[in-house]
C-alpha cells in the first residue's frame, strides 16, 4: 500500500518535473502554448492574442526586427526582446520581414511594439513555468 | 500590409496588451487578474494623458 502511494508520489513529481521544463520552452516557442499543454485555456488564448497583435502590429508599422548583432549595446538589448517572441521571430527572420523604415515615426514605435511582445511573451513563459510547478493555480 | 496609428491610438493597444498580459502572469485568480489588468490599463493610458498634458503645457 506504502509503495503504490510512493510510486504514485514519484509519477507525480516525474510529470510535474518535465512540465516544468516542457512548459516553459513550448510558451516560449509558440505565444500561450505554455498554459495551452496545462489546460490553461482562456488563459493561454488571450497571452496569444496579445503577443501576436503587439508583434505584427509593430511589423505592419514597419517596425525593425533585430538581427543578432555585437554592435550597439541599444541593438544587443533590441536583439535580446526581440527573440522573446520565439518562432515568431525565427519566421520574421526567415521571411525577411521588419526591415524598418527610419522615415516613418511611427516605425519607430513599430520596433517597440516587437521588442515588448518578445519581453511579454517572456513574462508568460515564466507563469507557464510557475504554474508547472505548482506555485500558481 | 503596412497601417498608420495615431499616438494615441498606438499607445491603447500597447497599453491593451501589455495590460493583459500583467494581468494573467501577475495574479493568482480570475477576479484578481481582472481587476489588476484594468489597473493597469487605466495607469498605461492616465499616464499617457497627464504627459500628453505635461507636453502641451510646456510648449505653451
Amino acid at each position: 500500500m506504502a509503495n503504490a502511494q510512493n510510486s504514485a508520489v514519484k509519477a507525480g513529481t516525474a510529470t510535474s518535473n518535465s512540465l516544468a521544463v516542457i512548459a516553459p520552452l513550448a510558451g516560449w516557442l509558440l505565444p500561450g502554448l505554455g498554459h495551452f499543454i496545462q489546460r490553461r485555456w482562456i488563459r493561454g488564448l488571450l497571452l496569444m492574442l496579445s503577443v501576436f497583435i503587439m508583434f505584427f502590429a509593430g511589423l505592419a508599422m514597419q517596425g525593425k526586427v533585430y538581427g543578432f548583432n555585437t554592435g550597439d549595446l541599444l541593438d544587443i538589448l533590441g536583439f535580446v526582446g526581440d527573440i522573446g517572441s520565439g518562432l515568431l521571430y525565427f519566421v520574421a527572420r526567415a521571411m525577411d520581414w521588419g526591415a524598418g523604415n527610419i522615415q516613418r515615426a511611427v516605425a519607430d514605435y513599430g520596433t517597440k511594439y516587437i521588442v515588448v511582445a518578445g519581453l511579454l511573451n517572456i513574462i508568460s513563459a515564466v507563469d507557464a513555468y510557475h504554474i508547472a510547478i505548482g506555485k500558481k493555480q | 500590409m503596412t497601417f498608420e496609428l495615431s499616438h494615441f491610438t498606438a499607445a491603447v493597444v500597447f497599453a491593451l496588451c501589455a495590460s493583459t498580459v500583467f494581468g494573467i502572469t501577475q495574479r493568482n485568480n480570475t477576479r484578481d487578474m481582472v481587476r489588476y489588468g484594468a489597473y493597469c490599463f487605466a495607469l498605461f493610458v492616465g499616464g499617457v494623458i497627464v504627459a500628453s498634458w505635461a507636453m502641451w503645457l510646456l510648449k505653451h
